[in-house]
């Protein structure tokens, strides 16, 4: 396969960006949307041009450090991360733009990858549960409902790629601290913070500049995990019943 | 070295909800809800138009004396409009705050563009600012009678409605706004439900139909009259 690849360039995070035009020869269908890019690196290389930046870690689809926007998907036209999109989902000849994800939260720092540290402030501010540390404890101590549990899995699933973000029309990165939040707060493990968890969780949200929920569902199109755009109501409901138990301490 | 206690003070609910982008849009849902049901109300109100001046008229006249003799003559009327005028703001003014944050949130837009979300989505925040204006326009139309064609008479609403829909502007104007109103229902209706935590996976089909219903009935019983107005059903 020969591809036209127009690929966002910014040198670091002060510089202006714009799209640079490439070709790639010889991609094989079985390649992932990663792999062409490392066959495009290392063209670069070779004439002694600087590679394309770009995240990546895991390459199984489980790290969530993989983040490119191609022409206009976050992770492209198939439901899945980036690294896991294989060039047989695209034909010969065709023309690529792929650009990082955009959100003023989300500041690109070169080429496609973006600071996403948001998120992890976002986990810092309540993210966890409060357990006493050491070995784990006996597996039946603490009984959890099997609708519960599918629940909380559902939303454990997410791995903070920032897709929801990269898609959303508003910038919000709602999709994920209700993943977050839910994932925790459906639990009797996470039950001890279940108010202040999504109080601090979405102040912080709101804190780091992302935009807000206009139900345009576009978040959980891109997900690629499959989080439901359900999981934001949820976190409503949440942040609306925590904001009337808090006012009543 | 001592651990920090943590001090848990909060602002007060007021401060916590104004301050929060999921508190802000819970403003905009429980507003939004208060003129949507007003409007059921005003629809319902203006089909009377269809039973001749008689009944149009007394129906005015009624609005006035509504709680009589606990309430003087029109102030129910004038607590509705306080309510409303309160609605309006809170609305309009979260809606603004929020699409600011929002704008600021994506500065920068993607090279490769994609037709994405519903019309009705993409079109609220204008939506918005098209009903917001035409709120006015209608009252200084039919309420005050600042801008009404012809004569404005105080106590004859049916004729001044017929006048009103006998311009072209005052039907142009009218139909573009109840489009942006089914528009807006349509996609407000199932966004406040969400916010306020209504929805659910097996509840949403159903609150997207309500919404559709809303929307459509309010559209065509508001549109019933400029229609009966230029058909000579309404004269």
């Amino acid at each position: 396969m020969k591809l036209t690849l127009r690929v966002w360039r910014q040198k670091n995070a002060d510089a202006d960006g714009a799209m640079s035009t490439y070709e790639v020869d010889g991609v094989s269908p079985d390649m992932s949307f990663l792999e062409m890019l490392d066959t495009l690196n290392e063209e670069l290389i070779l004439k002694g041009e600087d590679p394309v930046a770009f995240d990546h870690d895991c390459r199984e689809g489980i790290c969530g450090a993989c983040s490119l926007v191609i022409n206009g998907d976050a992770h492209g036209p198939e439901r899945t991360t980036t690294c896991q999109l294989h060039m047989r989902s695209f034909r010969d000849g065709d023309t690529l733009d792929i650009e990082p994800w955009r959100a003023s939260a989300f500041p690109v720092i070169k080429d496609l990858v973006v600071d996403r540290s948001a998120f992890d402030r976002i986990i810092q501010a309540g993210g966890y549960i409060t357990a006493p540390t050491g070995s784990a404890p006996e597996a039946h101590a603490t009984p959890v409902p099997k609708p519960d549990a599918d629940l909380a899995f559902e939303h454990a699933e997410c791995i903070g790629c920032g897709a929801c973000v990269a898609a959303c029309p508003n910038g919000a990165a709602m999709l994920f601290t209700s993943a977050k939040v839910n994932h925790l707060n459906v639990l009797p493990q996470g039950a001890p913070e279940r108010e202040t968890r999504v109080l601090d969780m979405v102040a912080q949200m709101d804190e780091e500049g992302f935009g807000g929920c206009t139900l345009a569902g576009e978040c959980a199109t891109a997900c690629p995990k499959g989080i439901p755009l359900t999981s934001i109501t949820s976190m409503n409901k949440e942040w609306l019943r925590a904001t009337r138990k808090v006012a009543k301490r | 070295m001592a651990l920090a206690t943590r001090t848990d003070r909060r602002p007060s609910l007021a401060r916590t909800v104004w301050d929060s982008s999921v508190g802000k849009k819970a403003v905009m849902a429980v507003s939004g809800i208060v003129m949507l049901l007003y409007l059921v109300v005003h629809m319902i109100g203006n089909l009377k138009i269809f039973f001749g001046p008689g009944e149009f008229d007394h129906y005015a006249h009624w609005l006035r004396t509504l709680g009589e003799p606990f309430m003087h003559y029109e102030w129910t009327l004038w607590l509705i409009r306080v309510v409303l005028v309160a609605a309006v703001v809170a609305h309009a003014v979260s809606a603004y705050q929020l699409s600011r944050r929002d704008l600021r949130a994506r500065p920068s837009k993607y090279v490769h563009k994609k037709a994405r979300a519903s019309y009705a989505t993409r079109t609220m925040r204008w939506g918005g600012v098209i009903l917001g204006l035409f709120i006015v326009w209608h009252l200084l139309d039919l309420t005050t009678g600042t801008v009404h064609s012809g004569g404005f008479q105080e106590g004859h609403p049916y004729q001044n409605v017929v006048d009103t829909f006998s311009t072209w502007y005052g039907n142009v104007v009218y139909l573009v706004a109840m489009l942006a109103l089914g528009l807006h229902v349509r996609h407000g209706f199932f966004s406040a439900a969400q916010t306020l935590g209504a929805g659910s996976r097996t509840r949403n089909r159903a609150l997207r139909a309500v919404a559709d219903v809303l929307a459509l009935l309010l559209t065509a019983g508001f549109v019933a009259v400029p229609v009966g107005v230029m058909t000579g059903v309404v004269s």
